[in-house]
């Protein structure tokens, strides 16, 4: 191998690593938050809502998970503008994580709801709550407690795959490495310094989510 | 630019085998790895035991697209250049070993180990003893989560676009930068690897219901 690295160009462009890092973060949290906004919603309607409802939320779910990212996001950046419609490439990118983390959240959550037993919001019902009080007040609250762990996997699955927006530009980590290694030409030492960083967020959130699912979800669940 | 026309719409299909190729060899290659990686993971030797860990550790929190790039780049820099196709048969078999292992190491751990204690007792090696005792009744369970995998596998394989690959995604590129109908054009592509992916994952939950009724009695 004749080949010697050299990872001072990198080094030098730290800055700006370290920002894409900061976008990398900021567009898995954000979706995250944003997507298990929209699966609370879509598995209420995929679990309890009328059939047509459960059919369209159903489909949609098998679609996105059935279709690649990375079509997914050219469809959103390529296909809104010709519909007249212009975004940033960053909302672009939370769009189409958004649409894509959703799908897969709906599924987590609606297998946490079929976990708790129907005594539950049968008894709640009982009480007198509403149909909706019961599936916000009793249901809900178990089924996320029992969901924790894959939400956590989910998440850093997010992280991951959030790289793929490198494609329309938006400048997280993955795009800033791209960028040095073109100003650079130090391809090898740019992707390996990124792919670090990347293990790095994820072995800390998998980690922190293992110490948070321990302590703070350690109450039993009722069946 | 130009018209959008039926022949143009027909390159899709026409390009979706490559898709079909790429996900086929990365199969075979992440198969073999994976072959490895859970036997390693399942052996009574530590180091055997963590460096497999460690394997998939690093190939599971580390995005796909960065692997494929470093193995693309990697492979200039020991002087063997690869391809494009190769670099992605090997990107994708690299990292499809980490989760085939993964899933096989579970199957493995589910076949009861007093089966392998018998088959030992009877005088069996551990080739025999993985081939004949714990082998058949390990694929039972894996064949439902490896079919799944299946499904990631040809949605991972729209990443060799980005190295510059021409498969389904790459095709879907390059059509839309000549005509520009966006829409139109990757609206189809989806719809192809929809119709490659929705069977695998029939056929998986399909196998998994089997399974779990089988394993009900």
């Amino acid at each position: 191998m004749q080949y010697t690295f050299h990872f001072g160009d990198i080094w030098a462009a730290r800055e700006e690593l370290f920002w894409g890092t900061l976008l990398t973060l900021e567009l898995s949290a954000g979706s995250m938050v944003l997507s298990l906004v929209v699966a609370v919603f879509g598995a209420l309607a995929r679990t309890g809502g009328p059939r047509w409802l459960q059919a369209l939320v159903s489909a949609y779910v098998e679609f996105i998970r059935n279709t690649p990212f990375l079509v997914q996001v050219f469809v959103i950046y390529f296909g809104l503008p010709a519909i007249g419609i212009r975004l940033d490439a960053i909302v672009c990118a939370v769009i189409a994580m958004v649409l894509n983390g959703s799908a897969y959240t709906i599924e987590i959550i609606r297998a946490g709801i079929e976990s708790i037993g129907h005594g539950q919001s049968e008894a709640a019902r009982a009480l007198g709550l509403h149909r909706l009080q019961a599936f916000r007040l009793i249901v809900l609250p178990q089924a996320l407690q029992a969901v924790v762990p894959p939400l956590g996997s989910q998440f850093i699955l997010l992280m991951l795959n959030s790289s793929i927006v490198s494609v329309i530009s938006a400048e997280e980590l993955t795009a800033a490495a791209q960028d040095i290694q073109s100003r650079t030409f130090r391809s090898f030492e740019a992707y390996i310094v990124a792919a670090i960083i990347y293990f790095c967020l994820s072995m800390l959130f998998s980690g922190a989510f293992a110490v948070v699912s321990r302590f703070a979800f350690a109450r039993p669940t009722v069946r | 630019m130009r018209q959008l026309n039926w022949n143009d719409l027909l390159f899709l299909p026409y390009a979706a085998r490559w898709t079909v190729l790429l996900s086929a060899s990365a199969f075979v290659g992440g198969g073999l790895i994976g072959l490895a990686i859970a036997l390693m993971r399942v052996s009574p030797s530590r180091t055997l035991r963590w460096a497999a860990i460690a394997y998939i550790r690093v190939f599971q929190g580390t995005p796909l697209l960065l692997q494929l790039f470093l193995v693309f780049f990697g492979s200039e820099l020991l002087g063997a250049g690869l391809d494009p196709y190769l670099a992605a048969v090997l990107g994708l078999s690299l990292n499809a070993g980490a989760f085939l292992g993964e899933i096989w190491r579970g199957s493995i751990q589910a076949v009861p180990p007093g089966q392998s204690e018998a088959a030992r007792a009877l005088g069996l090696g551990y080739g025999a003893r993985m081939l004949r005792v714990v082998g058949p009744q390990a694929l039972r369970v894996a064949v439902p989560p490896t079919v799944g995998f299946l499904v990631n596998l040809v949605k991972s394989t729209s990443l060799a676009a980005v190295i510059g690959f021409v498969e389904l995604t790459r095709a879907g590129q390059l059509l839309n930068n000549a005509t520009f109908r966006p829409f139109a054009i990757f609206g189809c592509v989806a719809l192809i690897y929809f119709l490659l992916c929705w069977p695998l994952t029939l056929a998986s939950k399909r196998l998994e219901r089997r399974l779990a009724s089988a394993y009900k009695r």
